[in-house]
């Protein structure tokens, strides 16, 4: 394993002190925990977001904290959900008295870690409300689809919906209708590793890809032969609009997600097909995002998103922060 | 069949040495199927959770179990943490006030943890996760009484017998077919559970 830290157990703490330590304007940290959390927390009368997970999955969700998206971020052991505890410190750190939204992804882990916290924190008497993430149509079943890059989408458009003084209730109304209609695929080329077990997540020969891959250097569920970045779009782009209903005029957001070690010029090139074949079916594009939102540590691959855009989806998304 | 409070700290004990000494192993099974950190959080876990009873003394192996609950519940993270931390937290209500259990309390505790990590992690048995070993142990319990060696043959059996199956929970599901062959770690981690109860039962009654 050949990896820049300090040692397997430090590593998500002293991310969490190098994050305050560059932001110090922007972001503190809540002592004894890895949570992190707007610098002007509690904001008053506004309707507080949370999300987290494990980390790894950097810039999510600790780098989504600021003005117009996250109140908090709660940072997990690497890939493991963090515990209700440090949930419960980030929902009792951010609330204003306008109840807290949680934002969470669809794993076991975390739905459960977050579901404990929000007992407790009902329990303080504080308003919580979860919306839970899968859009991942890798997984046949919707319920048990993962949360993946496209939770970053609702970050930023519940996050622009609260920022405006939206009450819990429509925040929630909001998230919901960006995760109803988000839809995500991804593709790797070489796995990541994680640093408690040293060793990489699967093993691919030069000429294989994984399809389907989730978020966590977990194995996808098809091993492929690799093939040209168009053909590979196109199969990703493909398989999310089958699982959508979009028509000739449709409005969407697009997200080209990289997992960690892709080269933004490969991410472009993907970019470039998956434009391309949205505009053949007359789909408008009203928004695209390229670069690393949601990543695996240094995972090579790269995912792609598709948001089904209503009015309000669309003002959110345009005028909110990134 | 009785479990004092002394044994009972045991089994806490004697739980984290197995999770330490097979770390490697467990996160490997996870590797396989999961995201290969198992091994890491168990041992993490149970390592706060042995810190905690060796620090404190008890005489109601509620409040000891309790705590061990919590320090699970607020150390290990992921599906582990709250399933494990859930499991325990039930068996711990369950032996609330008592100093010794006999097989018929030991019994309830086992029902009540598993009652716990089925509503938690809304699995059944057969799905390739900790509850293909926790159900038949509690079967027999049911059926025959503790019989702590009986329990570690089974657990061990049942670990052994989700290689074969197609996981259908947690992060292995993803996998579909493809996490066949592979020994579920938390079926693993599982099994060391009622080994460790065996190991101390069996000590502290020579």
């Amino acid at each position: 394993m050949k990896k820049l830290i300090n040692g397997v157990d430090q590593i998500v703490s002293e991310m969490v002190e190098g994050l305050v330590a560059a932001h110090p304007d922007k972001l503190r940290a809540i002592e004894n925990t890895n949570v992190i959390v707007r610098a002007d927390a509690p904001v008053q009368g506004k309707v507080a977001l949370i999300s987290g997970g494990g980390s790894g999955h950097e810039p999510a969700h600790a780098g989504y904290v600021g003005e117009g998206l996250l109140d908090a971020a709660v940072s997990g052991e690497v890939f493991t959900s963090p515990t209700p505890d440090q949930v419960l410190e980030a929902i009792k750190a951010v609330d204003s008295g306008a109840g807290v939204l949680l934002i969470v992804k669809n794993y076991s882990g975390d739905v459960m870690n977050f579901d404990m916290a929000a007992d407790l924190a009902e329990a303080e008497d504080i308003t919580v409300k979860q919306v839970v993430i899968r859009d991942d149509v890798a997984i046949s079943n919707p319920d048990d689809r993962r949360g993946v890059a496209g939770t970053t989408l609702v970050h930023m458009i519940a996050g622009a919906a609260a920022a405006e003084g939206k009450s819990l209730d429509e925040v929630e109304a909001i998230a919901q209708g960006v995760a109803d209609n988000v839809r995500s695929m991804g593709v790797s080329l070489a796995p990541c590793t994680v640093p408690a077990s040293g060793k990489p997540g699967f093993t691919l020969e030069e000429n294989e890809m994984e399809i389907g891959t989730g978020i966590h250097g977990e194995q996808g569920v098809e091993r492929r032969e690799l093939m040209q970045a168009d053909a590979v779009t196109e199969e990703l782009v493909q398989h999310v609009l089958d699982d959508m209903h979009l028509n000739d005029g449709s409005e969407v957001a697009l997200m080209i997600n990289g997992q960690g070690a892709t080269p933004l010029m490969e991410l472009y090139i993907v970019a470039r097909k998956a434009i391309q074949l949205l505009k053949d079916r007359g789909i408008h594009v009203k928004k695209t995002f390229v670069g690393e939102y949601m990543t695996s540590l240094e995972m090579t691959g790269c995912s792609v998103t598709i948001l089904n855009l209503d009015e309000e989806r669309k003002r959110l998304l345009l005028s909110g922060r990134e | 069949m009785e479990l004092s409070a002394a044994v009972m700290k045991q089994w806490a004990l004697r739980i984290n040495e197995k999770m330490q000494e097979h770390k490697d192993k467990l996160s490997e099974l996870d590797q396989a199927i999961g995201d290969g950190d198992h091994g890491h959080n168990m041992a993490r876990g149970f390592q706060e959770a042995a810190n905690k009873v060796n620090d404190s003394s008890y005489d109601d192996i509620g409040t000891m179990y309790k705590d061990i609950a919590s320090t699970l519940i607020s150390k290990v993270g992921g599906a582990s943490g709250p399933l494990y931390g859930t499991a325990f937290l039930k068996a711990a209500n369950a032996w609330k006030g008592r100093d010794v259990l006999d097989s018929e309390a030991f019994t309830e505790g086992i029902e009540a943890a598993v009652g716990g990590i089925e509503t938690r992690g809304k699995a059944s048995f057969g799905d390739k996760t900790m509850l293909d070993v926790w159900i038949p142990v509690r079967d027999e319990m049911k059926e025959r009484g503790v019989d702590t060696e009986q329990a570690n043959k089974t657990a061990a059996k049942e670990a052994e017998a989700t290689i074969d199956r197609v996981a259908k929970k947690g992060r292995a599901s993803y996998l579909g077919e493809r996490s066949k062959g592979h020994m579920d770690p938390g079926a693993f981690s599982s099994q060391l559970v009622f080994e460790a109860l065996a190991e101390v039962y069996k000590e502290g009654a020579s």
